[in-house]
């Protein structure tokens, strides 16, 4: 008796986007989090952003083409040409019908955002993984503790 | 098929059970054998030593099996159920990917009929599993703080608890004016060198494994001191069901598929179970035959049923103030303050509270898009700035009881990648775990409005929650509604053991790990007192 080798092909589709699907998720992009000046970062449809997004698709792939498929027939046609105030239009409602598949995009286009060197610092973090600098944290005063010691015992007898 | 040299006792599954079972095991010197389904971990890869660590939590360790797909894992089926099964695959199993958060069941929970008229009480109690307790406490390296009155007042944590934090003191001092009990949590994450392990230098990650070695996985607790005592932990060797031989009526082994793929059959004079609460009864109801048609031990159709996963609500609130963020174990602080039955409050039994410090960057932006709170255009960057670092959170737990339409089945058309059928769950929380989750949600949200919220918002039932895989191959007395009897011996069957959590007789309402562990090495205990009589 033989069994298989334990490695299941990946069953989350094709994650190579077409140009015209990298049009279309950038013009989204931009119309989720655009630049700000006033905050020093940029959009996420920074090309360093986006090509950190198109590496990253893997398991969502099926979702992320679903997704953009949806963007592009409410469009009536190429999201990316339309003007932005239209583009909003058809994002409301990409909101309200894009499901799960918009949900998993929006995941992938917020892990890359909120991950890039210029959004990090923004925020008023390192950009560093947390290993092996750590964090510090306050040990704080458990004589805090003293009102719970006064409560006295709350378990039960048997 | 090939026959390997028998083993004396042959442990299926390495995680928080398998593992301690298999250290206490070995001072008997028999030949031990673990087979574990996954492989080592190497920490040098955990997500806290990349720029992705955040994004790997929905991708290669995920806690969802049917997420991940790793090679590893099995798929579950788990459509019809509220609540998502997760678990890791690994030498250390689901340790590997735990937020290391430790209590103990309570005395009470072993005496549910007895005390609240419900489901059933144990066969062993608190006072039994206390030494045992201690024991797994000192092997697994736990921080804490004597003196918790939600507890008999001999539990005390070999090492000084995590630090508080801005998050635990915010929290502290509004519950001390509400009155409600707290304390700092037992933590299987050191606060000093342990045992070869260093400290937490609070990497903010502990789910998706420790890469400082401070979480108490298996992998770097029991297995070391268990293979150096003589155990063989035999990786990427997947059981596809356990044998009997008919003539006895006793298992006399696995089959297993090896690294290879190939079908390998290894003779034992003992199995014990330990591939948790849903991979248990998967084995055990694929391992049919004539002896036992229905599966393993299962003559009384009770393999399977009785599943408790702890119905959990996430309750979370916004403050002006900074909160730590990701910046430190997310989960250091309990509160039992509801844990024990007030019949006043409309349902039985109770709740715990974990309180988390906060959460990372990504998680932030993820869920409060999806929640609504974080919107789309140019406002967003300003409305993520009242929201990251300003977030607490308080998870509640709530006791699930046993009810047998909640039950783990296989699947008649999912399999995994070596062609064995895959699990199916089918469960409905109850109307007093509905009752319980009101309540909690209710007082967790004046907590945090004391605290000085701006902001609460709720998931319930969290959805991936399923952390906690409990009762499906419940112990009892009664060998007509239960699997295995008050030392973990299968009724059915005189030389099978089962040690996970699926023996748990009722859930309470706390994290189980501590609580597996010390069964477990009760179990041990038991079968090494009974070695002369252990068939009887």
């Amino acid at each position: 008796m033989s069994g298989t080798m334990a490695n299941p092909a990946p069953t989350w589709g094709d994650p190579t986007l077409t140009d015209a699907e990298k049009a279309a998720l950038a013009a989204l992009c931009a119309r989720m989090i655009p630049a700000s000046a006033e905050f020093n970062v940029p959009g996420a449809d920074d090309p360093l952003i986006q090509a950190d997004i198109a590496s990253s698709i893997s398991r969502d792939a099926t979702s992320v083409h679903n997704s953009l498929a949806l963007l592009d027939r409410l469009a009536g046609g190429d999201f990316a040409a339309l003007p932005e105030a239209r583009q909003d239009e058809v994002c409301e409602t990409l909101r309200a019908e894009g499901g799960v598949d918009l949900m998993l995009t929006t995941r992938i286009v917020l892990q890359c955002y909120y991950r890039d060197d210029r959004v990090m610092i923004s925020l008023g973090m390192e950009p560093r993984a947390p290993f092996p600098k750590g964090h510090d944290l306050p040990q704080g005063d458990w004589a805090l503790l003293d009102p719970v010691r006064k409560l006295g015992k709350i378990w039960r007898e048997t | 098929m090939p026959q390997l040299e028998p083993a004396d006792v042959l442990i299926i599954g390495s995680g928080a059970s398998g593992a301690a079972v298999a250290w206490s095991l070995a001072e008997t010197k028999m030949r031990i054998l673990c087979l574990e389904q996954g492989d080592w971990q190497n920490p040098a890869n955990y997500p806290s030593t990349g720029r992705d660590w955040e994004a790997r939590q929905f991708s290669d360790m995920a806690t969802s099996p049917n997420r991940r797909q790793l090679w590893s894992d099995y798929p579950v089926n788990d459509d019809n159920s509220p609540i998502k099964v997760l678990n890791f695959n690994a030498v250390g199993g689901s340790t590997i990917l735990y937020a290391a958060h430790y209590p103990r069941l309570h005395p009470s929970d072993f005496r549910v009929k007895s005390l609240d008229g419900v489901a059933d009480d144990w066969p062993v109690d608190y006072a039994v599993l206390e030494p045992f307790f201690a024991e797994n406490d000192r092997m697994t390296g736990v921080s804490g703080m004597a003196g918790d009155t939600a507890y008999p007042p001999q539990k005390a944590a070999p090492m000084d608890p995590l630090p508080m934090g801005r998050s635990g003191r915010m929290l502290g001092e509004a519950m001390n004016r509400l009155g409600w009990h707290w304390w700092p949590s037992d933590c299987a994450v050191t606060t000093r060198e342990y045992e070869g392990r260093a400290p937490c230098i609070n990497l903010g990650h502990c789910i998706a494994g420790c890469a400082q070695g401070a979480k108490a996985s298996t992998d770097i607790t029991y297995w070391p001191a268990a293979i150096r005592a003589g155990v063989e932990l035999r990786t990427r060797a997947r059981v596809r069901e356990i044998t009997v031989d008919p003539a006895t009526g006793m298992v006399n082994g696995a089959i297993y598929f090896d690294k290879d793929g190939v079908a390998q059959f290894q003779p034992a004079h003992v199995v014990v179970m330990a591939a948790n609460g849903v991979g248990t009864p998967r084995l055990l109801l694929n391992s049919k035959s004539e002896t036992f048609p229905n599966g393993l031990a299962n003559g009384n159709d009770q393999v399977g049923r009785n599943l408790m996963f702890h119905p959990y609500a996430s309750i979370w609130g916004y403050f002006h103030g900074e909160t730590d963020g990701n910046r430190g174990p997310p989960l250091s602080l309990w509160s039992h303050e509801f844990y024990e039955t007030d019949p006043s409050r409309g349902f039985l039994r109770g709740y715990s509270w974990q309180f988390g410090r906060g959460v990372g960057a990504i998680l932030e932006a993820q869920q409060s898009m999806g929640n609504g709170r974080l919107p789309w255009g140019a406002e967003h960057h300003r409305v993520y700035r009242k929201l990251f670092n300003h977030r607490m959170t308080i998870a509640a737990i709530c006791e699930d009881l046993p009810e047998p339409h909640n039950r783990v089945t296989l699947d008649p058309v999912l399999k995994d990648a070596h062609g064995i059928p895959a699990p199916k769950i089918d469960y409905t929380i109850s109307e007093n775990s509905n009752r319980m989750l009101d309540h909690a949600i209710a007082r967790a949200t004046e907590c945090l409005r004391e605290a000085g919220a701006w902001d609460v918002g709720v998931e319930r039932p969290i959805l991936n929650g399923g952390w906690h895989l409990l009762g499906t191959s419940r112990m009892g007395e009664d060998p007509a509604r239960s699997v295995v009897n008050g030392w973990g011996r299968a009724h059915e069957v005189k030389n099978l053991f089962i040690v996970d959590g699926s023996i748990f007789t009722t859930s309470g309402g706390v994290n189980p790990t501590s609580t597996i562990q010390a069964l477990a090495l009760y179990i041990a205990d038991q079968m090494k007192q009974r070695l002369a009589t252990l068939f009887d």
